[in-house]
């Protein structure tokens, strides 16, 4: 079964023009949503997941960002040939998004309620009266309790698990077709990350709201996720179905990516961490990025950049080692062990799907 | 709320009776005695200590301050050695008179630097911004007394279309455009500093609030440019608006000192210099008093004005 894409984003390029020069922050990527899944993207802090994201809809400080290259494609729209009036339109209505820091992400100064109000007003034509009743309405929805009193409260009365679930009311509110949640659950306690959690697959499910699920926590991308981008200094260097990433990943980044996830039953000191660290991106070295951290480094690693290299219909990964002159090396049995973890997080999923 | 203003104004009081205390002190501290100056210098002794006695600083300091609490007590602030007119029934139209130059200052200066200040901000480091920091860094460095001069020079000596001071035209038949005549070129004296220093702020607080997450958030909703900008920025800079107007305003008192000076203005400014002149301690007392009283009254009325604009602020 085909499924069609809803977003395609292709070779997108973005540089910002900085006081010590040019920061190559999205060098080269690609990737397509599609209808009713969830993306998730991973990788390290500073590998451009957020710029790639916030470029779709055309968040990043104009004056001092260049899109040198790129495409992206949604519904025979290339949205960054769209005007800022344009895009105003698709903001909110058919792409939205949510927040890392659901604190600082509403407006202290106006209630809650005017607040999820709005996007109704503006893209769905209510009245101010109509988009009360609605609002309300989608506050009860994302498990908000006495809906009617809270919608006149401020955010400084809602803790911080409930102020994201007003961010959610506020993005799902006029059923995007696409969702971008940027690190939803970060700032949030762990109870509270599950709940979350757990509250957008059930609205993502009801919506059928394709979703681009950014974050850190391979366990939730386990939970969430259809299938996984791995990111790398400004381009994606695996991309596959959630089970291929986790069951065989062909990428030495993926490998220790895996390896650094802590795990219930091991103790600290068992905890790895990728040696050294990403590469300075107002200079990116010749050959692999990777290149200088990855103790399965190729000669030609530090000459050539690796093109992306098919593994199967849909998994892909860029790295020297699927040419098929490389030695072959098989996954470490450290990656091997530590992924047993996430085996029964895949099942437990693949039970829900089955119901 | 209500409990509150009264705990505030009772809080106030202990203040106010210190800084009473320390004006009495300073102004009976500084040099030159009120006898110096009216009387003749060829007086006997006697006629001195008589002069003493009739303005009543023969008495020891303490004394003479609980006598002037006294009757400040009862409304009467004394009569002015000057003039020996009773100091209350000048005062009212000393404030008048600078209330207007303040109110008309105030009143171009918002209408300017709000507007200024948020253009300023939005094309940050553009050549508009650039230019309008530049114009009120000089509005703020240039020296009022200069600027005063300068513009009376100009406006009243060579081109004649306005008058170099006063608040009206002695022997004229007064009036509103006349009046306000009078009021323009104080007024951008004054205006210059004020309005160059509020634009600074609502520049700067503009900046920190366009990078504030919520805007992000307001703008990935789609809401319109302008809804973005009051609805959801500006509404967020009134509180640091309100703290620069709350503090500055008495402050204004110290700039309007010079340029009522300048221009001959009949207020609260000119009277003190020649009240310090003249060594008349009364006058200076209430003016001290009344500077003293504004303070306060301005920073209550700021607290009450954050809990209206800002919501996390109850008391
Ligand atoms: N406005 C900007 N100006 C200059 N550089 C920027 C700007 N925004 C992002 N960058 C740079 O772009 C790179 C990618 O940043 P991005 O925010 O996309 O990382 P990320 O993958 O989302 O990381 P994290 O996991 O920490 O959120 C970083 O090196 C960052 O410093
Ligand atoms: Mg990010």
């Amino acid at each position: 079964m085909a499924i069609n894409s809803i977003l395609s984003v292709k070779d997108l390029t973005i540089s910002f023009n900085t006081f010590e020069g040019e920061v190559n922050a999205v060098r080269g990527v690609t990737f397509d949503l599609k209808e009713g899944e969830t993306l998730a993207l991973v990788g390290e802090s500073g590998s451009g997941k957020s710029v790639s994201t916030k470029a779709i809809t055309q968040l990043l400080p104009q004056r001092h960002t260049t899109i040198s290259k790129g495409e992206i494609w949604y519904h025979d729209h290339d949205l960054l040939k769209k005007s800022s009036k344009e895009m105003k339109k698709i903001r909110g209505k058919d792409i939205a998004m949510i927040f890392q820091d659901p604190m600082t992400s509403l407006n202290p100064t106006l209630t809650v309620g005017r607040q999820i109000a709005e996007p109704l007003i503006e893209h769905r034509g209510m009245t101010k009266q109509a988009a009360k009743v609605e609002a309300i309405a989608l506050m009860r929805k994302v498990g908000i309790v006495a809906a009617e009193q809270r919608f006149h409260q401020y955010p400084h009365q809602f803790s911080g698990g409930m102020r994201q679930r007003v961010m959610i009311a506020i993005a799902l509110a006029c059923h995007p077709k696409i969702l971008i949640a940027d690190e939803p659950t970060t700032a949030l306690d762990v109870t509270i990350q599950a709940q979350i959690i757990d509250l957008l697959k059930e609205l993502q499910a009801e919506f059928a709201t394709s979703t681009i699920f950014i974050t850190h926590d391979l366990g939730v991308v386990a939970n969430i996720a259809d299938r996984v981008a791995v990111m790398y200094a400004g381009k994606i260097v695996e991309i596959g179905t959630v089970d291929e990433i986790f069951y065989n990943p062909k990428h030495p980044y993926t490998w220790g990516l895996l390896a650094s996830m802590p795990t219930m039953k091991m103790d600290n000191d068992d905890l790895y961490t990728i040696p050294g660290s990403p590469p300075n991106l107002l200079n990116v070295p010749t050959g692999d990025p990777f290149s200088s951290r990855n103790m399965y480094a190729l000669e030609i690693d530090f000459q050539e950049e690796p093109p992306m290299f098919k593994v199967s219909e849909t998994h892909y990964a860029a790295t020297w080692l699927l040419h098929p002159d490389a030695p072959s090396i098989e996954v470490p049995e450290e990656i091997k062990r530590r992924n047993e973890q996430f085996v029964s997080i895949l099942a437990a999923k693949g039970a829900d799907s089955d119901e | 709320m209500g409990k509150y203003i009264v705990k505030r104004i009772l809080i106030t009081i202990p203040v106010l009776l210190m800084v009473t205390v320390f004006c009495f002190i300073i102004v009976n501290l500084a040099p030159g005695d009120p006898t110096d100056l009216y009387i003749s210098e060829n007086a006997t002794e006697q006629q001195i200590a008589q002069m003493r006695s009739s303005l009543g600083i023969d008495q020891p300091f303490p004394i003479q301050y609980f006598k002037w609490l006294l009757n400040l007590v009862q409304g009467n602030l004394g009569f002015s050695f000057a003039s020996r007119l009773p100091v209350i029934d000048v005062l009212p139209t000393k404030i008048i008179a600078t209330v207007t130059l303040m109110a008309s200052t105030l009143l171009v200066s918002y209408l300017l630097a709000i507007p200024l200040g948020i253009i300023s901000a939005r094309k940050q480091n553009g050549f508009v911004d650039n230019l309008i920091t530049g114009v009120s860094f000089l509005g703020i460095s240039i020296p009022n007394f200069f600027f005063g001069l300068a513009l009376i020079y100009i406006f009243a000596l060579q081109l004649g279309v306005l008058p170099t001071g006063g608040m009206e035209t002695l022997g004229g038949s007064g009036g509103l455009v006349d009046r306000m005549q009078h009021l323009i070129l104080p007024t951008i004296v004054l205006a210059a500093f004020y309005c160059s220093n509020m634009i600074r702020y609502v520049r700067a607080s503009m900046i920190d609030i366009f990078a504030e997450n919520y805007m992000r958030t307001a703008t990935a909703k789609g809401l319109k440019e302008t809804l973005i900008l009051w609805g959801h920025g500006v509404r967020n800079a009134w509180v640091p608006i309100i703290t620069v107007i709350s503090t500055d305003i008495p402050k204004m008192l110290g700039g309007a000192i010079v340029t009522e000076q300048i221009f001959q203005w009949p207020g609260i400014g000119q009277w003190m210099i020649s009240a310090i002149n003249a060594r008349d301690y009364p006058v200076l007392m209430a003016i001290n008093l009344v500077a003293a009283v504004s303070v306060l009254v301005f920073n209550l009325l700021a607290d009450l004005l954050y809990a209206a604009v800002d919501p996390r602020i109850r008391y």
